[in-house]
């Protein structure tokens, strides 16, 4: 089978006055059709900066990117056009991610009528797509100040969606949501994947939510993946300690589970001066003298379950 | 597990029928409508609910600072150890209670700190304003390190020379945290001080926050829209909705058996952890707070509504959680 999406050594650097911000450093993963694929770390690892070099929004420095088997860097013209139909995204924060100027309709014809969509066919385009959403066809004459929150974001999904794509990049869709709402846009996602057999990207930093809707996860820290696997068996047994100190600092609603701690030193170091070694060694409960000498290779621990850590060589 | 402090008759901090509006051009929002509680020292009062349902506003309200000119608490009672605030002249809130009495770590360590000052010289702030031996520029910046230490800065000296920006967020949050205990407040609120924050700098500083309370033996206000954070930290959670306290509990009783139909909703609808149970969401939107419902403001969304709930709003009963504990629910099933 090949992969939908694979990323091979992708990387995403930024100059900056002070030198070179090494955002996102060498990352390879490979996305299946149809599956859950979630990024996840804490801010500033370079979880959102990969998700918008897929997007083709910020300029690749070096690697692959491939979708359906085609190199996305080296598209032009109408395959860069075709790919941007195909693949789409939904931002955190509906507030922001919607012109206010622009009525609903407008907002979910614009990607329509720049894809050359016939005149005649976007009405009803639009139509169907609020009701795939579960918004009511009335909405198409409102603004989005009009609406709260979630139905804002429902707005945004069905702005991802109106051009059918296969892959659909998911940055923190629930958590500018009130917390009653998440529920609702999670299971209408799940719902539209089932449908329409759509393959998301999530890029999040609740595990909780992570564990609840990916089938894979990539765990991110400095601008490299840590670990990757299927979630179910990592979440059980994570092999990499920050992977395990994540874990371990979510605080659970049950006041009766253990308290959340964090085995940690110190803060995430500055992507501008990445330790040597491995980058997790400075906060690492279980450094040892070669982790600040030598990055650690990613090493396969049990089928599709990879770690980076000189624990596991 | 924490034990619950006792707050029965030694209550630090007693609100009673709290009203706060704000007066729009577009009508009346009730932000607060009604609330009551209580908190004793040492004890972890949790404030849950969504944006708009109030806590932040009950907060402010405290502090005698509903936003100007809209927000004006127009009834009820806030008696802190004996004092009524509720009437109390700006200049008397000002330099016996806001910052020395009742302090608050707000929720974005970016905006509450003032970029062009030092850390150093905002953590000396309230010390020069309210403590007697503090009135010196020199003594006051001592006391501000003092404070700096006990919150875990590290080189607390130096660093106090330093601006804001120089810190990280999570350093920052302590060092709002340092000024807010800075004198001695006997009620701590704390506005969502983990939300901006990642899950490893959370945890520690959820731990800090514990330990000043266990220091200091202040009363602690915690709003907070994350259960899981609430579970942890408080020993009694109020849920508000649209202004109310819609259920008032002891923690465990609260999150083993939530009697209200917004604190069942909400406490089915978040992922946990370890179970990959199906998630029940709440339908609906949160009300608009210009036009609330009628009757109970949950009604349109609540599973159990009855004729009743669409007309009246739900008096507020108390239950017994086993001997000493008791609940407040404010719903007509319990009625």
């Amino acid at each position: 089978m090949t992969a939908l999406l694979e990323l091979e050594d992708v990387a995403c650097h930024f100059r900056v006055p002070g030198g070179l911000v090494r955002a996102v450093d060498g990352v390879s993963l490979q996305v299946q059709k149809g599956e859950t694929y979630a990024l996840v770390g804490e801010s500033g690892c370079g979880k959102s900066t990969l998700a918008k070099t897929i997007l083709r929004l910020h300029p690749l420095v070096a690697g692959t990117i491939r979708f359906d088997g085609e190199d996305v860097a080296a598209m032009r013209g109408a395959d860069a056009k075709r790919y941007r139909s195909r693949v789409q995204a939904v931002f955190q924060d509906p507030y922001s991610s919607l012109n206010p100027r622009l009525r609903v309709r407008t907002i979910l014809a614009e990607p329509l009528r720049a894809h050359g969509v016939a005149r005649a066919d976007i009405a009803p385009r639009v139509d169907r797509v609020l009701g795939l959403v579960g918004l009511p066809a009335s909405s198409a004459t409102l603004y989005p100040h009009e609406f709260s929150g979630g139905q804002r974001q429902r707005i945004a999904i069905a702005r991802a969606l109106i051009l059918e794509p296969d892959l659909v990049v998911l940055d923190e869709p629930i958590s500018a949501l009130d917390v009653s709402i998440r529920a609702q846009i999670l299971s209408l996602l799940e719902k539209l994947q089932q449908e329409l057999g759509l393959t998301y990207l999530l890029i999040a930093h609740d595990l909780a939510l992570v564990e609840y809707a990916a089938d894979k996860v990539a765990v991110m820290y400095l601008g490299e993946i840590v670990e990757t696997g299927p979630v179910e068996p990592l979440f059980e047994a994570p092999k990499h300690p920050y992977t395990q100190t994540l874990l371990a600092a979510v605080p659970h609603p049950d006041p009766t589970a253990p308290r959340a701690s964090a085995d940690i030193r110190g803060e995430v170091a500055s992507a501008l001066t990445p330790p040597s070694g491995c980058r997790f060694h400075p906060r690492c409960p279980s450094c040892l003298p070669i982790c600040n000498q030598h990055a650690p290779k990613t090493v396969t621990v049990a089928p599709t379950h990879t770690v980076a850590c000189h624990l596991h060589d | 597990m924490v034990t619950s402090a006792s707050s029965s008759n030694e209550s630090l901090l007693e609100v009673q029928d709290l009203k706060t509006h704000l007066f729009l051009k577009r009508g009346v929002v009730r932000a607060v409508d009604g609330v009551s509680f209580d908190l004793a020292g040492g004890e972890t009062l949790g404030l849950i609910g969504e944006s708009g349902s109030g806590k932040t506003m009950t907060g402010l309200s405290l502090l005698g600072l509903p936003p100007k000119p809209a927000g004006r608490i127009v009834a009820g009672s806030i008696r802190l150890g004996g004092t009524e605030l509720v009437g109390m002249g700006e200049e008397e809130l000002a330099a016996d209670v806001r910052g020395s009495r009742i302090a608050m770590i707000s929720q974005d360590p970016m905006t509450s700190l003032n970029p062009v000052f030092t850390v150093g010289s905002q953590v000396a702030a309230p010390i020069r304003a309210h403590v007697a031996d503090g009135n010196s520029r020199g003594a006051a910046l001592d006391m501000a390190v003092r404070e700096l230490d006990r919150v875990r800065v590290p080189s607390a000296s130096a660093r106090a020379r330093d601006y804001p920006h120089q810190f990280s967020g999570g350093m920052r949050q302590r060092v709002v945290a340092a000024m807010a205990i800075a004198c001695q407040p006997e009620v701590l609120i704390a506005d969502e001080p983990t939300s901006a924050l990642d899950v490893t700098i959370q945890v520690q500083l959820m731990d800090l926050i514990e330990r000043i309370q266990g220091d200091t033996g202040a009363g602690l206000l915690f709003i907070t829209h994350d259960l899981g954070v609430a579970a942890s930290l408080c020993h009694r959670i109020a849920v508000m909705y649209a202004g109310r306290i819609v259920e008032l509990a002891e923690v465990e009783a609260l999150y083993r058996d939530p009697r209200h139909p917004y604190s069942q909703g909400l406490l089915a609808s978040v992922p946990r952890l370890g179970q990959r149970k199906r998630l029940t969401s709440i339908p609906g939107n949160p009300p608009n707070p210009l036009s609330l419902p009628t009757g109970c403001a949950f009604h349109p969304r609540c599973p159990h509504a009855t004729e009743q709930c669409r007309n009246e709003a739900p008096p507020e009963v108390t239950l017994n959680d086993g001997d000493t504990l008791s609940r407040r629910v404010a719903c007509w099933l319990e009625a």
